[in-house]
């Protein structure tokens, strides 16, 4: 029981616990006590992270080959054998580090939240347990758990501090997304009930894979739970809905951590639940969602572009290139699957400095309708250049995040010799037009447009806390696209175990 | 006569003394302790409560008319807790001006109904079972009567009676066929006659023992009463309906349709319950979501959840049980911490609508945190109990196995979503609606305050300590008799 105190990883849940805890003996009033609770919990998260990462490269140039480091598990529900099973891969140790950083902006963005900064920040540190709960879990109960723990502060977050029309966006959001996981529930019941031949029914997803039990015909049934399940949360057409609506009226950090984590839950789930311990039916129904997300990539640019409402762009955007991170998925080999990761890493930290941007633009000029801004680049030169970035990494410019993680998504997808993935290929990777025209669309009208308005030109540039926050996020984006390989070696080898999987019923190329 | 036997019942015999001590004190106490009487009831079932918690001896009793075992046992102090959380709550209430008269008469009815009710979950025989059944069901009427100077709850009592009655008689002429076919009124004879009986009559039987049932759970389409009798009746009164006078129920019907119709399960009653599961889960949402009285909105509410209590019927299997009685633990906390709250709020300003809740985290944040834990629980949210029992019941069906069985868990999760979205509009009122606040800052007495901890602590607790679980779910390993006929 105890010796799971021994794993680094439980702390990622403890430390936002204890955050939460610290956050609830502060008053509303000392906002300074407030502050430093908060930014020691998010400071202590990201230094764990970094360690984590550390341990990582260590174990594996140790040669230590096992598919998750750092297991360990503790027995819960023993009837329906849940366990508190940890252990990470590559990518869940990515995904840590993506969700660790964007935390600390994120505390950064609600530097000066108003009203009840006390209960805001303990929302915040709720839905951060349940973020870092879902990466470090390897049992199907409770990662479900964690993936729950972190939908529902949603609602309060932007009910309560949102803004514009955030009563019906707030319960939209929540009601779909409680709605997939009402699907998923259903798939991870029938999951369990066949995850075994022996009778040994289990929760665990490496012994479930390890069986490889599931019945080809109830996978059938159950794939489609699954995926959709984690897709409304990658903002899956047509079940993205909620992502706009939610987004423009969520306060700064909560649509920083929703697009940079939250959407990222819904890509890693489909992998390494729908398709990892399902992979007869990931192979046969693939073109049926690789087409849904290659609508999503297309469709969430085209409607982008005619978006006049700056948050409404960037979550429509999120659409579109959380649609790349499923799309590429679904090609089903290590170079695609390496790319979605990629892009998951890139779209998390380049939406959320639009985010951060977006808030801090916004805070200034009290509308964010870009027919009512321009020529913010001589007013606010730091969020100016700051937007100009983010920008350009979200065009896929080499040298920034986005082009490292498109290119490969788009290479690896055109490996596969059908002509059904070529051509949807093809589809896809023109949405790289198509968001350079909505990105320039934007930023010439924001930042070089004329002053539509006399009061703007009174207006500051950024404070210290918002260019911390935001200077994070913009060497995070670029450390990444100078140097990919770094994070590729680290997730490249955990997608042996699912091409693996996939290899009986899949033809792929490359292997 | 053996009078070992009544070492079987010590649950029965406890209360029946707290009861004896309660009516004496009633009784024979000069009127200035009078006003201490409520202090002494709950200070002494309290005592009963945690005696009760050690087992007594299993078996048979009376010949066979009356049973104890592991899982009995344990019914019996799931509803022990949740009386005592009852009887808490309303002590404040039932020393107002208005109702100190007769609080003497409250507590004893309430005692007296707990007591039909263990009868009811023990009977192995149907006459014990009626008789337990009447008790449990003729003195709520005049608890739901009991502030009488309201129109409401004489209202509420009337119709509580008229369908009570009406329900015992359906009942009663369902146990007539199954005499004809029988000859029998015990569990065992009736179990091994109807073995292989095919017959319109033995349908007809099932149907109306299920009716009969069905009208204390208030199942759709025997529901009709629940929504004006919860709002009618005082709130104490109306918790201790939604939550003991349901989860005793639930219990026996299992028993009843394991132990005596168990054989005639594929042919006659999985799908007779399976559309009650459907119509009860979904029309109470449904009827739920259009309500702005608190009272009447949580009566839809526990029309629907008690059908997803009897998904642990349907799934006949020890999981389901286990899951059953869990669900019926969890139940019972998170919704008496939203009566507890709605109690609170009611005797202090005697507002119920939802509309009066705006703003109440501005004033009240306590009574209004509570609430909102409540809410999540009864939508089943993690990490709070109600997720644990929903999953678990969900579990429990799926684990019977047929894709039917799928279907209708999957119809009963896109319930929680409705049902999600009104308990949301509750918590919207109380923390999205900063503009107006009707009420005011609320004193509560402490008895409330104990209450209602006890209500928060369990609704956290209950899921992430798994010991409760696992014990339950050893208990019902322990009786998988109960399943022999399936």
């Amino acid at each position: 029981m105890m010796e799971i105190f021994n794993n680094p990883l439980i702390y990622f849940v403890i430390i936002p616990l204890l955050t939460l805890l610290g956050l609830a003996f502060c008053n509303n009033r000392g906002m300074r006590a407030i502050r430093a609770v908060a930014v020691t919990g998010a400071v202590a998260l990201v230094a764990l992270a970094i360690y984590l990462v550390c341990l990582f490269l260590q174990a594996r140039a140790a040669g230590d080959t096992s598919e998750m480091i750092l297991q360990s598990k503790v027995m819960w529900y023993a009837p329906f054998n849940i366990e508190l099973a940890l252990g990470v891969d590559g990518v869940s140790v990515v995904m840590i580090l993506l969700s660790a950083f964007i935390v600390f902006a994120g505390v950064f963005a609600s530097w000066k939240m108003n009203p009840l900064p006390k209960q805001f920040f303990l929302w915040f540190f709720l839905l951060s347990t349940g973020v870092f709960g879902f990466f470090i879990s390897i049992d199907l109960f409770t990662m479900f758990m964690f993936y729950e723990v972190a939908l529902i502060p949603m609602y309060l977050l932007i009910g309560v501090w949102g803004s514009g029309n955030k009563n019906y966006s707030a319960m939209k959001l929540t009601l779909m997304l409680m709605g997939s996981s009402a699907f998923l529930m259903l798939g991870l019941i029938g999951i369990y009930f066949h995850s075994s031949a022996d009778g040994n029914l289990t929760m665990n997803i490496l012994e479930i894979a390890h069986n490889d039990a599931i019945p080809h015909q109830w996978q059938l049934y159950l794939f489609p739970l699954t995926f959709v399940g984690f897709g409304v949360l990658g903002a899956m057409f047509p079940f993205h809905t909620w992502s706009p609506d939610g987004h423009a009226s969520a306060p700064t950090a909560v649509s920083m951590l929703h697009a940079g984590v939250l959407m990222k839950l819904g890509g890693y789930g489909c992998f390494r639940i729908a398709i990892y311990l399902m992979p007869f039916a990931a192979s046969e129904l693939a073109w049926i969602f690789l087409t849904l997300t290659g609508i999503s990539i297309v469709y969430g640019a085209f409607s982008a572009c005619v978006q006049t409402d700056l948050k409404y762009i960037n979550a429509y955007s999120s659409v579109s290139h959380c649609g790349m991170v499923l799309f590429a998925i679904l090609m089903f080999n290590t170079t695609a699957m390496t790319g979605a990761v990629l892009q998951m890493l890139s779209h998390g930290l380049m939406t959320a400095l639009f985010f951060a941007l977006i808030g801090m633009i916004y805070g200034r000029t009290h509308t964010r309708d870009i027919r009512d801004m321009g020529g913010m680049m001589h007013i606010m030169p730091y969020l100016g250049v700051g937007y100009v970035i983010a920008g350009l990494a979200s065009l896929g410019l080499p040298g920034l995040s986005g082009f490292a993680a498109e290119m490969t998504i788009f290479f690896g997808s055109f490996e596969n010799a059908d002509v059904f993935r070529r051509v949807l290929t093809i589809m896809g990777a023109s949405s790289i037009v198509i968001t350079a025209v909505y990105i320039l669309r934007v930023v010439a009208k924001l930042l070089f447009g004329e002053v539509q308005d006399e009061h703007h030109r009174t207006l500051t540039d950024a404070s210290w806390d918002e260019r911390l926050s935001t200077a994070t996020l913009i060497v995070s984006v670029a450390i990444i696209g100078c140097f990919p390989n770094f994070f590729v070696n680290i997730i490249s080898d955990s997608f042996l175990p699912v091409v693996n999987a996939l290899k009986d019923y899949f033809p792929v190329a490359g292997m | 006569m053996d009078y070992s036997q009544f070492l079987m019942m010590p649950q029965e015999i406890g209360l029946l003394l707290v009861f004896l001590l309660v009516f004496v004190y009633d009784t024979f106490m000069p009127q200035r302790s009078q006003d201490k009487l409520p202090l002494f009831t709950a200070i002494l079932f309290a005592l009963y409560a945690i005696y009760s918690f050690v087992p007594g001896q299993m078996g048979q009793a009376f010949g066979g008319m009356f049973e104890a075992n592991p899982a009995t046992w344990v019914m019996k102090n799931i509803l022990n807790l949740g009386v005592l959380l009852v009887i808490l709550q309303a002590v404040k209430w039932s020393n107002e001006d208005h109702v100190a008269i007769r609080r003497g008469e409250f507590y004893e009815l309430l005692l007296l109904t707990l007591l039909g009710m263990f009868l009811m979950i023990s009977a192995r025989h149907f006459l014990l079972f009626v008789i337990g059944l009447e008790t449990a069901s003729l003195p709520i009427a005049a608890l739901a009567a009991f502030e009488k100077r309201y129109y409401e709850s004489r209202e509420a009592a009337a119709k509580y009676i008229f369908t009570a009655v009406f329900s015992s008689a359906i009942f009663m002429l369902g146990i007539s066929f199954v005499y004809g076919i029988s000859g029998s009124l015990y569990f065992t004879d009736i179990a091994t006659s109807i073995i292989g009986h095919k017959s319109a009559l033995l349908i007809a039987a099932v149907a109306f023992v299920i009716a009969g049932v069905g009208f204390k759970l208030s199942l759709v389409p025997f529901h009709l009463w629940t929504a004006d009798v919860y709002q009618g009746a005082p709130t104490a009164v109306t918790s201790y309906l939604s939550v003991i006078s349901k989860g005793a129920a639930a219990f026996s019907f299992l028993v009843i349709l394991t132990q005596v119709f168990g054989s005639a399960y594929a042919q006659v009653w999985e799908w007779m319950l399976y559309a009650l599961i459907i119509l009860t889960i979904t029309l109470g949402n449904l009827f739920a979501i259009r309500q702005r009285n608190l009272k009447r909105f949580l009566a839809f509410s526990s029309i629907s959840q008690a059908g997803y209590i009897m998904l642990g019927i349907i799934a006949v299997n020890t999981t389901g049980l286990a899951s059953m009685m869990y669900y019926i633990l969890v139940y019972i906390f998170s919704n008496l911490a939203a009566f507890g709250v709605i109690g609170v709020i009611e005797r202090a300003t005697g507002k119920v609508s939802m509309d009066d809740y705006n703003g109440l985290f501005r004033t009240n944040p306590w009574l209004a945190f509570t609430m909102m834990l409540a809410m999540f629980s009864l939508g089943g949210i993690p990490p709070f109990a109600g997720f644990f029992s929903k999953f678990f019941i969900f579990v429990g069906a799926c684990q019977q196995g047929s894709v039917a069985i799928y279907v209708l868990v999957l119809i009963a999760l896109v319930n929680t979503i409705i049902s999600l979205y009104y308990y949301l509009l509750v918590v919207k009122a109380m923390f999205l609606r900063q503009d107006d606040c009707s009420v005011p800052y609320i004193d509560s007495h402490w008895t409330e305050e104990i209450g209602l901890t006890v209500c928060v602590m369990g609704i956290i607790a209950l899921g992430l300590a798994s010991g409760v679980y696992t014990r339950l779910s050893d208990i019902a390993d322990s009786v998988t008799g109960i399943f022999a006929l399936i």
